[in-house]
């Protein structure tokens, strides 16, 4: 019988593309894994991975650890580096055989990419750069209960068009993080997601998983004939980037660095140091070229939830808001008593960072010393 | 050879953007603009038209309000745009979009030695993924995210870029092309352009011109045809205020201090 995204029937369990370069895991995916499982239990159906390589057996079983059931892998030195044809080929073509009623990708300029494509080709919907997403209609409303302005007591969740309970609602930021979108695909499956790298929570490892998860080969065709484009080289970049994602302290600085560029990320390195923390960057400072763009927290840059994240002269746009303000604990520190970074921080000081931060950094070797 | 850049007209997000009690957008009040990435995609094939001579023609969708901002293509340098516009494509996702647009460049007509060129994403969805399902829907291959393009002949050499570095990719025309901002710096409209652009042709193409391509079906264009539906939309959650600490010496950053190692939060 043809294929046809749009007998729902047909359609169960949760994948996950498990995005691997240069034979790595990319570290999203363990986040994809562990929101993966929620979703499956929410269905009570499996939670499977699709890893896409060349020869990486050796990082499938790990998978297992975050919660996975099994995952199908598909080995061809065609598959060894990333090419949007060989990829959609392989995935639409599992796809079409497996029929899973769910697809998450990591929203990486790999995923970004390959899901689109993919879902243009099996005709269904997908959703971008998602930060949450629901089965459970439940946990739906409870997290608009506090991650909304919504009245969800007054509120009618229901709809003749679609089981509410049943379809993955996926919630993503619109018009610059101003707004949050609840997206549904109730006549197509697979329903897609691309989620933000950095805001799904890790699960905790778990090594019985590793030695449950089931690994499966299945047949597939690729040839040469299928891959429209050649890729030449992969470039590692030289410089270490700095992992904002996994940080547990980030000290950010903004425009406010202006009138001493290198004292002001000097001093936001040291407080960094002092802590055990990396150093973030807002939009206008990546721009100005005064650091680079693996610093940069924002919409455009990376979303981050660190235990703290000090902004030092960051005015606190609504772009860059979106990339941090679910850290657990905001620290401002700025001029203007004005800023909107005060509104969101849970402590401020107004001042000129370059007089307030030496002397925070004293306080606090002092008070560590003292604890 | 010709070049087709794809643009959107799109509310400017980093101004002030006002939110209806309901949660939706109040666009009557915001600036549009020309979405920024799509600058970069206009001014790739502007210089690839100074460097090959070859045609430029810009393909938008929406409203006939978006005939303004043609006009500022137009005066940029481009030599011909498309607005596809009609009622029954109003409310389509990014499948239902991709499917139009495809239908108007391929009755545009694409030659072997074409360049389909868009911005990265559009600032009011942010989704990416409108270049990507038109070239799906072309059948075309894609390289996105491009931060430099080189042509020789009909080969188009990418620097694709990615988190951790980039990936050089090679792609024969016709292919789509879809790029970031490091790309370029776009140019602005000249004087000249400002007076040619009036007399340059701004075709539209309505539902009868692209009614009986095979990609436009009731069922696949429109918010009928969307495979996604909105279900709820909202504004995120005004945070309670938190404590703006009195003065700046160190008796303030010591409370600071105090505070934070207290709750051991540091």
């Amino acid at each position: 019988m043809a294929y046809n995204s749009a007998d729902i029937a047909a359609f169960k369990n949760v994948w996950v593309f498990c995005e691997q370069r240069q034979g790595k895991m990319m570290p999203t995916t363990f986040e994809l894994i562990s929101e993966g499982r929620k979703l499956a239990d929410e269905l009570g159906v499996e939670l499977c991975g699709i890893l896409l390589g060349d020869d990486v057996d050796g990082i499938a079983a790990e998978l297992g650890g975050y919660g996975a059931d099994r995952v199908y892998v598909y080995n061809s030195p065609l598959l060894k580096n990333y090419t949007t044809d060989a990829y959609t080929k392989v995935i639409v073509d599992a796809v079409e055989e497996f029929k899973p009623e769910i697809m998450i990708y990591g929203a990486s300029h790999i995923g970004r990419d390959l899901a689109p494509r993919c879902a243009a080709r099996l005709h269904t919907g997908l959703c971008a750069d998602c930060t949450h997403l629901d089965v459970d209609l439940n946990g739906y409303v409870e997290f608009l209960r506090t991650g909304s302005n919504v009245d969800v007591d007054n509120t009618n969740f229901e709809t003749k068009m679609f089981d509410v309970n049943t379809n993955l609602k996926m919630t993503r930021p619109a018009f610059g993080g101003h707004l949050m979108a609840t997206i549904v695909c109730p006549r197509f499956r697979p329903a897609m997601a691309t989620v933000r790298p950095g805001v799904m929570k890790r699960r905790p490892f778990d090594e019985e998983g590793v030695k449950k998860v089931e690994i499966v080969h299945p047949d597939f065709e690729l040839t040469e004939a299928d891959v429209q484009t050649e890729v030449v080289e992969v470039v590692k970049a030289a410089k270490k980037l700095v992992d904002l994602i996994g940080a547990e302290y980030i000290v950010s600085v903004g425009r406010g660095i202006a009138k001493d560029v290198e004292g002001g990320i000097a001093l936001a390195e040291e407080l960094a140091d002092v802590l055990g923390g990396v150093v973030g960057a807002s939009r206008a400072v990546v721009d100005a070229g005064w650091m680079t763009a693996d610093h940069q927290v924002g919409q455009t840059g990376k979303t981050v939830h660190p235990k703290v994240y000090i902004a030092l002269g960051i005015s606190g746009a609504i772009q860059h808001k979106a990339g941090m303000q679910e850290s657990e604990y905001i620290i401002a520190v700025n001029k203007d008593e004005n800023a909107p970074m005060f509104e969101i921080a849970n402590y401020g000081i107004v001042g000129d960072l370059f007089k307030v931060v030496p002397l925070l950094i004293q306080s606090i070797k002092d008070a560590k010393a003292e604890a | 050879m010709k070049i087709m850049v794809t643009v959107k007209q799109v509310p400017d997000t980093s101004g002030r953007v006002a939110v209806n009690e309901d949660g939706t957008l109040n666009r009557a009040s915001m600036q549009t603009i020309i979405n920024p990435d799509d600058l970069n995609a206009v001014e790739e094939a502007l210089s690839l038209k100074d460097k090959y001579g070859c045609k430029v023609v810009a393909f938008t969708m929406g409203p006939m309000q978006a005939e303004p901002m043609l006009r500022e293509l137009l005066a940029m340098g481009v030599d011909e745009t498309v607005l596809i516009s009609a009622r029954e494509f109003g409310g389509s996702d990014t499948y239902a979009t991709s499917q139009i647009i495809a239908a108007a460049i391929d009755t545009y007509g694409i030659d072997d030695d074409d360049i389909i060129i868009a911005g990265r994403q559009a600032i009011d969805g942010d989704t990416a993924q409108v270049g990507p399902q038109i070239a799906e829907k072309l059948h075309l291959p894609q390289v996105t995210y491009a931060g430099e393009v080189k042509k020789d002949g009909n080969v188009l050499t990418v620097k694709r870029m990615l988190e951790d570095g980039y990936m050089t990719v090679k792609v024969s025309t016709p292919c789509m092309i879809t790029c970031i901002k490091e790309l370029n710096d776009p140019r602005y409209m000249s004087f000249r352009g400002t007076i040619e652009c009036w007399e340059k042709p701004l075709t539209i193409m309505d539902y009868n011109a692209l009614k009986d391509h095979e990609l436009i079906d009731a069922t696949t264009i429109g918010l009928k045809g969307s495979p996604t539906n909105i279900y709820k939309s909202f504004a995120p959650p005004v945070k309670e205020p938190g404590m703006i600490l009195e003065g700046s010496g160190k008796e303030t950053t010591d409370q600071l201090a105090h505070i934070l190692t207290g709750k051991h939060i540091i």
